[in-house]
């Protein structure tokens, strides 16, 4: 069902006259403005769009049905006309009192899942008295020590009703051990805990950094998980398999879209070596994009990742529940388009970022809010970017029918060459050895750094416009924006709630817990034996804290040392 | 300093924060402007960044945290430079910084604080402004 041959030979003869006479009068009267015609990425974008730019496109090969393969046009026969996407705010800071008043702040207001930002120590495996804490207790996300934590942090919340997801990866496993041990506590089976890990590790070392051991054992680690789901936890989603930060470090979003789905073929070969069969666990793979300021370039990013890992996953890996070809995805508005000049203009950006993720077919948004160039967000700029995805599905109608775009010449192209480079990219990946092996070599790291430095200096020529950086800068410009403190009281607060806590647990239970832990780490052939999840777990439960988990298995395997790369 | 020695500044990231896209973007420009740029990677204590600084003879230090923890890491290397009775390196810093807090920074000694944003032309020229070893 593709183009008819002879009418594209007429399409084109009718095109080259419309170019010699409508066009060339046009453009010797009124010549175009002399900006670049390039996406946010700097790829280049042509006057218009006919048939003649999408020629093979073939609709039921290509586009399908939502619902159905390829997954084009969505993952859902319905989208939105069925429910909306979950509206969920990533949100975490100073102690998990205050974060648990803040999502039930935020459930009320009408969000529909949670979503976890831990602090930095916790992050990164240090207890909030590890002198590597000092400064950052709090910060960044909630200070969550132990177990002890967790259970005020979820104190009162309907975790049998909402879903959690959980921003955390190198220490990803203690951290799904606890919220496990917390759902225990509330009587909620493990088959009706349903949520999200971010566990994407090979994304730390291309872009978030938030790594710790070296790359085999983190691998080890991540797949140990993903076992321990696929045999107990049938709603869970043991990954979230992440563009968001590589974007975020400065990717193009042909790179975003590549190396991520790079990093996914990578865990879907460690889930099959580590015995599993793909249907088994591929259904609870998930993904994560960026949204950023290019509207169209972002929905084709979307449409053409459906597509390219639904063929994947059927063609290369013989999967055969349709399940396993679904990308399923999270998203979140860039963090790096906000500007620190004019903040409330970042309301406009969020809106529009949030629309293309809309109108891309996502299943969960995050929204950034627009005091985030300076620090996490109050509670007033939370609720207006809350307010934004309400209007977006409330008010403008974009919702009324699945995929509105599908069929646009422009995004049908753009889509298609979302899809074609992103395959030039997996190809040379492959020739390097696989994304583990770039990874070691630098590969996607340099590629985004200088990604990332093309994008500052075309800035700084003005070649791209920021509004309030680069163009309509405001001098007298006072910034009377509210900014969110975090208490510096707060880390001796952890300090000696920690010192309480070592003092009163059950020191036999603790010590049989981390022996059996450490036996396991140092184990040699447990890969994908579902080994670790099950021991990490009941350290939880004996009240080990994340620096003494973490710290084990630092010692068992070492830490790992990145190439600086400029 | 002599006429055929390049200016040299170390571009640091100290604390846990691993959001590096703007150190490496700098450090770049930097290089780029004819400077010498040593980068120390990730996850520097103050003592590291400090000791680095000395050992390496360097004019400048930009200091990058996006993480909330500059007003603990900031004036904690201030502090440690005075201790070593190093007093002529010029510290400049950037990152997601409120401005309530560049004014503190400022009063302990740190000299420019950039937010997201800022120009790298600009940084660079403060620094070949500003240098206070001549």
């Amino acid at each position: 069902m593709t183009f008819d041959p002879e009418e594209l030979k007429r399409l084109e003869k009718e095109k080259a006259r419309w170019e010699q006479q409508t066009l060339g009068s046009h453009l010797e009267r009124a010549p175009e403005r002399s900006d670049p015609f390039t996406t946010v990425s700097g790829k280049p974008i042509r006057r218009l769009y006919t048939p003649l730019d999408v020629p093979n496109l073939d609709y039921p090969e290509d586009l399908g049905f939502p619902g159905e393969y390829p997954f084009t046009r969505g993952v859902q026969p319905t989208m939105y006309r069925g429910r909306f996407w979950t509206m969920r705010q990533y949100s975490g800071f100073g102690s998990a009192e205050e974060t648990n008043r803040r999502y039930r702040y935020l459930l009320e207001q009408g969000q529909m899942g949670l979503s976890v930002a831990f602090h930095l120590p916790t992050l990164m495996g240090y207890d909030s008295d590890h002198p590597m804490a000092a400064g950052e207790v709090g910060k960044c996300g909630a200070a969550i020590d132990s177990l002890q934590d967790m259970e005020v942090l979820f104190r009162g919340l309907p975790l049998d009703k909402v879903t959690t997801s959980m921003t955390i990866t190198s220490t990803a496993a203690v951290a799904w051990a606890m919220y496990i041990a917390v759902c225990e506590q509330m009587g909620i089976a493990y088959d009706r805990i349903g949520g999200t890990l971010q566990n994407d590790i090979l994304k730390e070392y291309i872009a978030q950094k938030e790594y710790i051991f070296p790359l085999k054992p983190s691998l080890r680690l991540v797949t140990d998980t993903i076992v321990f789901g696929s045999r107990h936890f049938p709603k869970w989603n043991t990954i979230s398999i992440s563009g968001y930060h590589i974007r975020e470090a400065g990717a193009t979003a042909l790179q975003e879209l590549a190396f991520t789905i790079a990093d996914g073929i990578t865990y879907v070969e460690e889930g099959i070596r580590a015995g599993l069969d793909v249907d088994e666990f591929a259904p609870r793979l998930s993904f994560f994009w960026d949204i950023h300021n290019d509207l169209f370039e972002e929905i084709a990013k979307f449409r053409a990742a459906r597509r390219l890992w639904a063929r994947l996953m059927r063609e290369r890996f013989k999967a055969k529940h349709p399940r396993s070809w679904m990308l399923r995805t999270h998203s979140q508005t860039a963090g790096v388009s906000l500007t620190a000049q004019q903040p409330y203009v970042n309301v406009a950006r969020v809106a529009l970022q949030a629309l293309a993720g809309v109108l891309g077919g996502t299943q969960s948004l995050h929204t950034n809010s627009m005091d985030e160039a300076y620090a996490l967000p109050t509670q007033e700029a939370v609720t207006i970017a809350l307010r934004t995805q309400q209007v977006i599905a409330h008010e403008t109608g974009v919702t009324n029918t699945v995929d509105p775009l599908a069929g646009s010449y422009f995004v049908e192209a753009l889509t298609n060459e979302m899809e074609e480079g992103a395959l030039e990219y997996l190809r040379r990946i492959q020739e390097l050895g696989g994304m583990v092996r770039a990874i070691e070599l630098g590969f996607p790291q340099q590629e985004i750094a200088n990604s990332a430095y093309a994008y500052q200096r075309a800035v700084e020529r003005e070649e791209k416009v920021i509004v309030g950086v680069n163009r309509f800068v405001d001098e007298t410009e006072q910034r009377p924006i509210p900014i969110l403190v975090i208490d510096e009281a707060l880390q001796q607060r952890q300090v000696e709630r920690l010192a309480l806590l070592r003092k009163s647990r059950d020191k036999d239970r603790w010590n049989r817990a981390m022996d059996d832990l450490r036996a396991a780490a140092l184990g040699n052939d447990p890969w994908g034996k579902d080994l670790l999840m099950p021991r990490i777990l009941e350290a939880v439960k004996a009240y080990a804290t994340v620096g003494e988990i973490i710290g084990l298995l630092r010692e068992a395997w070492g830490e790992y040392t990145e190439l600086n790369i400029i | 300093m002599s006429n055929d020695r390049k200016i040299r500044v170390l571009i640091a990231k100290p604390g846990l924060d691993g959001h590096d896209r703007g150190a490496k973007v700098i450090a770049r420009a930097f290089r780029d402007a004819g400077f010498e740029v040593i980068y120390t990677g990730l996850r520097q204590t103050p003592e590291m960044i400090v000791s680095a600084a000395i050992q390496e003879d360097v004019d400048a230090i930009g200091l990058s945290c996006l993480s909330g923890a500059h007003m603990h890491l900031f004036p904690k290397v201030m502090e440690l430079l005075k201790a070593k009775g190093v007093d002529d390196i010029l510290v400049f810093g950037g990152g997601t910084i409120p401005d309530e807090d560049i004014s503190k920074l400022k009063s302990c000694g740190v000299a420019e604080v950039y937010t997201p944003g800022a120009s790298t032309q600009d940084a660079i020229a403060f620094v070949r402004d500003n240098l206070t070893r001549k």
